[in-house]
């Protein structure tokens, strides 16, 4: 079947303004909005620029806005979408070229929460032992791949592009929750600051563009009640 | 512009991230240089668990993993380096676990362990719990931990830069040209030491469970400056590609009880390994799943696949164990693996063979292990040869963990100890005229054209089954196709993010390891591991029990040179399973 895909376009090196670009792809109902977006660049149009890595969901170099909502490109099926497709860059970050975007703000704000284990600790000859049970409360944090879905569906995020936004946050929970760890108040200063999780307005735009599942808006609930607690 | 750094690893996958760590940790200034971001290298992809004799489940000892490596490597695996590993691994996951990795626990607290393919206990007698998990997402767990650390070190990260040059004077080993995709401006990189740590090559052939992006670039690359390559013969068929897709399902969908089935819905695997039967090696159930459909016992209107069959698991076991891989077949084929079996099929999935290094991750340009100084390759990359003809899971992971810190430890101390060397913009010359001469083409075949014929005939000549004739053909196929080369065009001559470019360069490096992996296959005339040829269907020990080393040579001819295999403790026997 002949699907319409209709690609923003804009490389601000040529044009001051993006624009709609529309291709007619033949498509079968299986295949992957990654699979068009091949389709047109190796068939049609190769000019076509956006990042693509493993192909099935777990590199995370593919997340753009498809019909409208945050989703990666290499799970996102046509059978789900219709005949008309449309397909544009993720939100509030600078686009570099078509649906390329600029990711260092996004990976800056990763590091501000500082994304690693803190635990000063001598740690054991062999593992440091932890519960099955204490292992499940950060279980779904762990699936993130960084891929920015949550933090440019965030409408604080779109506003505010210094707000840390729900991934940089989602990393912090990662850490707070994993009873190994003891670097919580080492976090606080990004997450307390004026452009920390206190902007959260609890829209769950976050929760729904997640496409590994991860209940992000819960994360960074459960990552507030754990910094007004840690005050007592 | 110009970069200096003591040393420069390529590649951000778990070797190029465990390699700049430990350079790091000697105190020398570390680069990590990589065509993708950061977290996105294809480590991220691997599922099942890092296989350690942790004996956290059951009685397991690091010379049991040593025995399962080398029979699994069908007795090419060098000795010493698989002896070395399986000690070495056993640290290398608790440090992984203090570094922060979420292993799964057991009720004891310690890091739970699965079965996995050729992994036994007491020297073959039944399949043993060693891989270590963190559900079936290890790799991801892993490249997500060393990244992390990485951020808390603050090394540094050149992010989406393709290297396209060594430049390589009497034996050392200098510095690199890299292409800037954000810019397409070429830069200079001077180093002390470099890490080679960019990964394998899937990309060569159309069913893969592969990443875009890997597509032989630093094989290539030295390749083309004469440095040979090791056991290229020995390629690695995946048994369970979600079909025909070829995303990989682990392996440890059969450690946790999965049972592969054919048309008639029989256990075959009984018939080729009754000892362990799913979990034999991934070379033989490969071959086996051929088997059964070329005798017509496939499943599907075209008989062509067969079934991995979890319905009989406890449905928690599928969504707390692997959940990622139950999603991946919802997906992309709407099944539910706790109610249907899926539809599975061999996929492109491994390098054993690489660039030749020692134990200490320097390279080598001969069988006598003449080192190039400053030079070091660890990962997929790389030909310890720890994998022999054929890698068993979970091994990998250790791989880039143990030689990963080897070859960065390696690499500082040498650069402690070494100068920069002094080099012009000049070394551009060769990187600038071949993106120029691309980009200035006319009129010939498209990239995607030609990519798409290399793929379909690597599959159908060089895949899982290998003969003379079809051999000799894609000889003949990719001469072709290196003429055609000579004349690719793009139609994109931008220098912002021009990925068409970058997707032509790649085309090239395909051409060169295809090439070296198939005269390596016409080569060898026996078959050992995952080199099945159908001509000389048994393992011949008196001739072929060497390791090969292929050079490039002018004129489209290649050159072979042998290296002997380190035997020791286990002496060659038969492999049955």
């Amino acid at each position: 079947m002949q699907v319409t895909l209709k690609v923003m376009r804009h490389d601000p090196a040529k044009n001051a303004k993006p624009g709609w670009q529309t291709y007619s792809v033949e498509a079968e109902p299986m295949d992957r909005v990654l699979d068009l977006l091949h389709k047109v660049k190796w068939y049609q149009d190769s000019s076509l620029a956006f990042r693509r890595s493993c192909g099935h969901g777990i590199c995370g170099s593919d997340a753009m806005v498809i019909n409208g909502v945050n989703q990666l490109a290499c799970k996102a099926l046509v059978k789900n979408l219709g005949m008309l497709i449309q397909v544009e860059p993720l939100h509030g970050l600078p686009v570099e070229k078509d649906l390329i975007v600029n990711m260092e703000g996004f990976f800056a704000a990763y590091r501000s929460v500082k994304p690693y284990l803190i635990n000063e600790e001598q740690p054991p000859e062999r593992e440091r032992l932890q519960s099955p049970e204490d292992r499940a409360v950060f279980d779904t944090s762990t699936k993130c791949i960084l891929c920015a879905a949550c933090t440019t569906s965030c409408p604080v995020f779109w506003v505010n592009g210094s707000y840390i936004g729900p991934a940089a946050i989602v990393q912090a929970h990662r850490f707070i929750f994993d009873s190994r760890d003891k670097g919580l108040r080492e976090r606080m200063q990004a997450l307390n600051a004026s452009t920390g999780l206190w902007r959260c307005r609890t829209a769950y735009n976050c929760t729904e563009a997640c496409p590994r599942g991860i209940p992000v808006t819960k994360a960074i609930e459960e990552v507030k009640r754990a910094m007004i607690y840690d005050r007592f | 512009m110009a970069h200096e750094h003591d040393v420069i690893v390529v590649g951000a996958g778990g070797s190029g991230l465990t390699s700049a760590l430990y350079a790091a940790n000697q105190g020398v200034n570390v680069a990590v240089v990589s065509k993708l971001y950061p977290t996105r290298s294809h480590t991220g992809a691997a599922q099942g668990g890092i296989g350690a004799a942790l004996g956290n489940v059951e009685e397991d000892h690091w010379e049991w993993h040593m025995f399962d490596t080398i029979k699994g490597g069908d007795y090419l695996t060098d000795q010493d380096a698989a002896e070395l590993f399986c000690k070495e691994v056993i640290d290398a996951v608790i440090e992984l676990e203090h570094m922060g990795l979420p292993f799964d626990r057991l009720p004891s607290g310690k890091i739970a362990q699965r079965r996995f393919g050729g992994h036994t206990k007491e020297f073959g007698k039944a399949a043993v719990h060693r891989a270590a998990h963190a559900a079936d997402r290890t790799g991801h767990m892993i490249l997500q931990t060393l990244y992390q650390q990485c951020v808390k070190e603050g090394i540094t990260f050149y992010n989406e830069y393709h290297v396209t040059d060594l430049i390589l004077e009497g034996g050392v080993a200098q510095g690199l040209v890299a292409y800037e995709l954000a810019s397409g401006e070429l830069h200079t990189f001077k180093a002390k030491a470099i890490v080679v740590a960019s990964g394998g090559y899937g990309r060569a052939w159309k069913t893969t469970s592969n990443a875009y992006t890997l597509t032989g670039d630093m094989q290539a690359i030295l390749y083309r400056k004469g440095i040979p390559l090791e056991d290229m013969e020995f390629y690695q068929f995946h048994p369970t590609g979600l079909f025909p897709l070829g995303i990989l399902l682990t392996e440890g969908a059969r450690g946790e009880g999965g049972i592969l089935r054919n048309g008639s819905g029989e256990r075959f695997m009984e018939r080729y390994a009754p000892t362990i039967k799913d979990l034999a090696p991934r070379d033989m159930v490969a071959r086996a799943m051929y088997m059964e459909v070329r005798e017509g016992k496939g499943v599907g209107p075209r008989k062509d696949y067969v079934l991995l069959d979890l319905t009989h698991l406890p449905p928690e076991t599928i969504h707390n164990k692997l959940p990622d891989i139950a999603e991946f077949a919802q997906i992309y084929l709407g099944v539910d693996p706790t109610k249907q079996p899926v539809p599975v099929m061999p996929t492109a999935h491994y390098a054993m063979g690489g660039i030749p290094t020692t134990v200490n991750g320097e390279v080598v340009t001969d069988g006598n292990n003449t080192v190039v100084k400053g030079l070091y390759a660890a990962g997929e990359v790389a030909c310890v040869s720890l994998h022999g003809a054929n890698r068993l899971g979970t091994n990998s992971l250790g791989d880039l963990v143990v030689f990963g810190r080897r070859a960065g430890v390696a690499a500082a101390k040498f650069a402690k100890d070494a100068e920069f060397y002094d080099f012009t913009s000049e070394v551009l010359g060769p990187s600038r005229e071949r993106i120029e001469k691309i980009l200035n083409a006319q009129g010939g075949p498209s990239v995607a054209d030609m990519r798409a014929e290399l793929q379909q005939t690597m599959q159908d000549r060089a895949s899982v089954f290998r003969v003379e004739s079809l051999l000799q053909e894609q000889t003949e196929v990719l001469k072709e196709l290196f003429d055609k080369y000579e004349k690719v065009v793009v139609q994109d001559r931008g220098t912002k993010y021009n990925t068409e470019l970058v997707e032509a360069i790649e085309l090239g490096y395909l051409l060169e390891v295809s090439e070296a992996t198939v005269h390596s296959c016409l080569n060898r005339r026996e078959s050992r591991g995952a080199h099945a040829r159908e001509d000389y269907p048994e393992r011949n020990d008196k001739e072929w029990l060497k390791h090969t080393l292929v050079y490039k040579c002018p004129n489209r001819a290649v050159k072979f040179a042998y290296k002997e295999v380190v035997l020791g403790k286990f002496e060659p026997k038969a492999r049955t399973y």
